[in-house]
């Protein structure tokens, strides 16, 4: 996962409240098999309206969203996060989250920056013509006009996106208490390590498609 | 250093302790890893952008089930036959591709060893004692028959496995689940797993890993013993566990991929300690006495709705919790049963025999031996799907094909078929359904289609009848 100290940019300067993950990504689009390309599918039926802020030229390709109370809720797909990131949004910014929700738009490297109402609005209002930075050393929401909105997040979870640590990332730092981990059981078990030969059977191994 | 007794599920959990946390969680190493189509494209596009490799791609076995249609797969000139729904084909498609890719082994759907995960990683000897086996999938509790600590992970989950080999885990809590006494005629591992379910409830098992004990257990074949463990999550536990006994070790011995020779040797000696220690305690302890158990089955759309078959439709008053009496309720209405019908007047158009819980050659013969010499009745529509080539291939070998196609069963090839609605094998709306599979739920086997969880042998008495039937009636009559 790529680090995220700050986000910075336009945002889209929506305030939608109660937002969940069947407006963020249709039913339809979880038969894929990829988690890239959902940006695709991400708002669809907002989209279809027109005027929307998703298609507003002004805002193509925001790295942040600004949305109101609730985001996110709603059924549990991991899809919601992946199309957000798909279309290159960074941090959402919202008075509350779903709980699934700010856990998936962690471990995809998506900031969830929940703010009181007020600033929300007064972010709306600002993001109509200006950038804002989500700054995760500062802890804080800035913009040209001086504003300067703090909020808080799990020191583990903001550590993680910090430095680029998803869960894998995390585990993989590990490596050579895993490593020891498996030296060990090539003495004591040695029959996990290295499976039996099976020429007699139909597996197609490494390289062979 | 002295240490207190211990029970199968916490010596196989402390053999597998990488590093343990502050919060108690543990870094837990995976010994083998079993993947399907349905579940991995995302956890390989995820190792694929991130530009990591898979770190034991040797520990990981991928077989295509779920979406494989269970028709021919090859013309009568060996060509491949083109799958129809586009989507499946492209997860199909892509299973072949990410194996390719990342180097980890692939067993084909034209190869005689393709068949549903849970049935091909034991016969293949993928699946071994004592070993941590995870799989994206919740029946992976099936291998728990050999002794395996074995459980469903979600697709986040199979990426991290991929890319560490470890998953970050918290204990579970223990039950044993206890049968003692014989089993009566007629009864099979099913009704005893059904049985269990009728006890424990469909929440019961929560937080929980079973173990199944007894002198019922211990005289069962790993057949039967899959057949348990396979259900545990119906029970709401992650896995369940049979401690591995010399059953165990003559099932696996020569398997392709078990240990061969001196490391067979050392294996063994190391799968004889697991077994729980004397004087080691179990969170909770269920007992069920098999004498109890009648040939049964389900009646509602939850796996705990149990009846044996000499029963009738409950009524829904009957329950004491009032939630449990409005589901019953719902239950009844999606089933289009009224309280008081004996089980047995109830006429099935569609019997389905297969599945990860009742697809293996003991099934097969226990289905056959209830079908032989005699006609699925007019208006059925039988099915006998073998859980993988190697099943289907030895049953050909005894005949229990033509037994099958005789009395107008179709003989299939290895899937998933009609366990779940996701490849070309459904249950209409409305219509019943004899099933040997694991789940009754809502819609489970095709939209609006009523399931009634049953043995194979009372799937085959159904078939033949046209209706749920006491399958002691139908053995009784040819002895
Ligand atoms: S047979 Fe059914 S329960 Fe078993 S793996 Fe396939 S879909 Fe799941």
């Amino acid at each position: 996962m790529q680090p995220v100290t700050s986000v910075s940019g336009t945002a889209y300067p929506w305030g939608a409240k109660n937002i969940d993950t069947d407006i963020i990504i249709p039913a339809h689009w979880l038969k894929t098999i990829t988690r890239v390309g959902l940006g695709r599918g991400a708002f669809e039926t907002v989209r279809a309206q027109a005027g929307n802020v998703f298609d507003d030229p002004r805002y193509a390709g925001a790295p942040i969203l600004i949305a109101g109370d609730n985001f996110g809720c709603g059924s549990s797909r991991e899809h919601a996060a992946w199309a957000l990131a798909d279309m290159g949004v960074r941090a959402v910014i919202a008075p509350s989250f779903s709980d699934i929700f700010s856990g998936n738009a962690f471990k995809n490297g998506i900031v969830p920056v929940v703010l009181p109402q007020e600033a929300v609005d007064r972010l709306v209002e600002v993001a109509k013509d200006q950038p804002v930075t989500v700054d995760l050393e500062t802890m804080t929401v800035t913009t040209p006009y001086q504003d300067r909105f703090t909020f808080e997040l799990d020191p583990f979870r903001r550590q993680c996106l910090m430095q680029g640590l998803d869960e894998i990332g995390l585990t993989m730092a590990k490596d050579t208490a895993i490593s020891k981990f498996e030296g060990a059981v090539d003495e004591h078990r040695p029959w996990i390590g290295s499976r039996s030969g099976y020429a007699s059977i139909a597996v197609n191994g490494a390289g062979r498609t | 250093m002295a240490s207190r007794p211990q029970t199968l599920y916490e010596k196989i959990w402390t053999a597998h302790v990488v590093e343990r946390r502050d919060d108690g969680t543990c870094l837990i190493y995976i010994d083998r890893h079993l993947v399907h189509e349905v579940t991995s494209p995302q956890a390989f596009e995820g190792l694929r952008v991130a530009g990591r490799r898979v770190r034991r791609p040797e520990l990981t076995l991928a077989v295509p089930d779920h979406n494989l249609p269970t028709t021919p797969r090859v013309d009568a000139a060996g060509r491949l036959l083109p799958i129809a729904d586009p989507e499946s084909a492209q997860q199909l498609d892509a299973l072949r591709r990410n194996t390719a890719e990342f180097g980890v082994d692939y067993i084909d759907a034209t190869a005689a060893e393709q068949g549903i995960v849970h049935v091909v990683g034991p016969e293949l000897g993928f699946t071994l004692p004592g070993t941590t086996l995870v799989c994206g999938d919740s029946h992976t509790s099936t291998h728990g028959a050999l002794g395996a600590l074995a459980f469903g992970i979600g697709t986040s989950e199979v990426e991290h496995v991929l890319a560490t080999q470890t998953l970050l885990l918290s204990q579970s809590k223990t039950m044993e689940i206890r049968v003692d006494g014989t089993l009566g005629f007629g009864v099979s591992p099913k009704d005893v797993i059904l049985a269990i379910m009728g006890r424990v409830g469909a929440a019961g098992g929560t937080g929980h890993v079973f173990e199944y004990t007894g002198e019922v257990v211990r005289g069962m074949s790993i057949e039967g013993r899959m057949t348990l463990a396979n259900m545990s999550i119906e029970g709401g536990a992650r896995s369940g566990l049979v401690a591995p006994d010399e059953t165990t070790f003559a099932y696996l011995k020569g398997r392709p991929m078990a240990p061969q020779g001196e490391a067979w040797d050392k294996a063994v000696a190391w799968w004889r300690s697991l077994a729980s220690d004397s004087g080691a305690t179990y969170d909770k302890v269920v007992r069920l006495d098999a004498t109890d158990i009648a040939p049964s089955l389900t009646w509602g759309t939850s796996p705990e709705d149990v009846v044996p078959i000499t029963g009738v439709v409950p009524e829904p008053d009957s329950f004491a919790d009032p939630a449990k009496r409005a589901a019953a309720q719902r239950s009844l209405d999606y089933m289009g049963l009224t309280p008081g019908t004996a089980m047995q007047d109830v006429a099935v158009q569609h019997v389905f025999i297969g599945s990860c819980t009742n697809s293996r050659i003991e099934d097969l013969r226990a289905a056959a031996a209830v079908a032989d010499g005699r006609r699925v009745a007019d208006g059925v529509r039988a099915m006998v799907v073998p859980g993988s080539g190697l099943v289907k291939r030895q049953a050909e070998a005894e005949g229990l094909d033509r037994v099958f196609v005789s009395a107008g069963f179709e003989w299939r090839e290895p899937g998933c078929s009609m366990c779940l609605a996701m490849n070309p094998d459904k249950v209409p709306a409305g219509e019943r359904c004899a099933s040997t599979s694991n789940r009754n739920f809502v819609g489970r086997q095709g939209p609006g289609a009523r399931t009634h969880l049953v043995s194979p042998a009372m799937a085959a008495a159904a078939a033949v009848t046209g209706r749920l039937a006491d399958v002691r009636d139908l053995m009784g009559a040819k002895l």
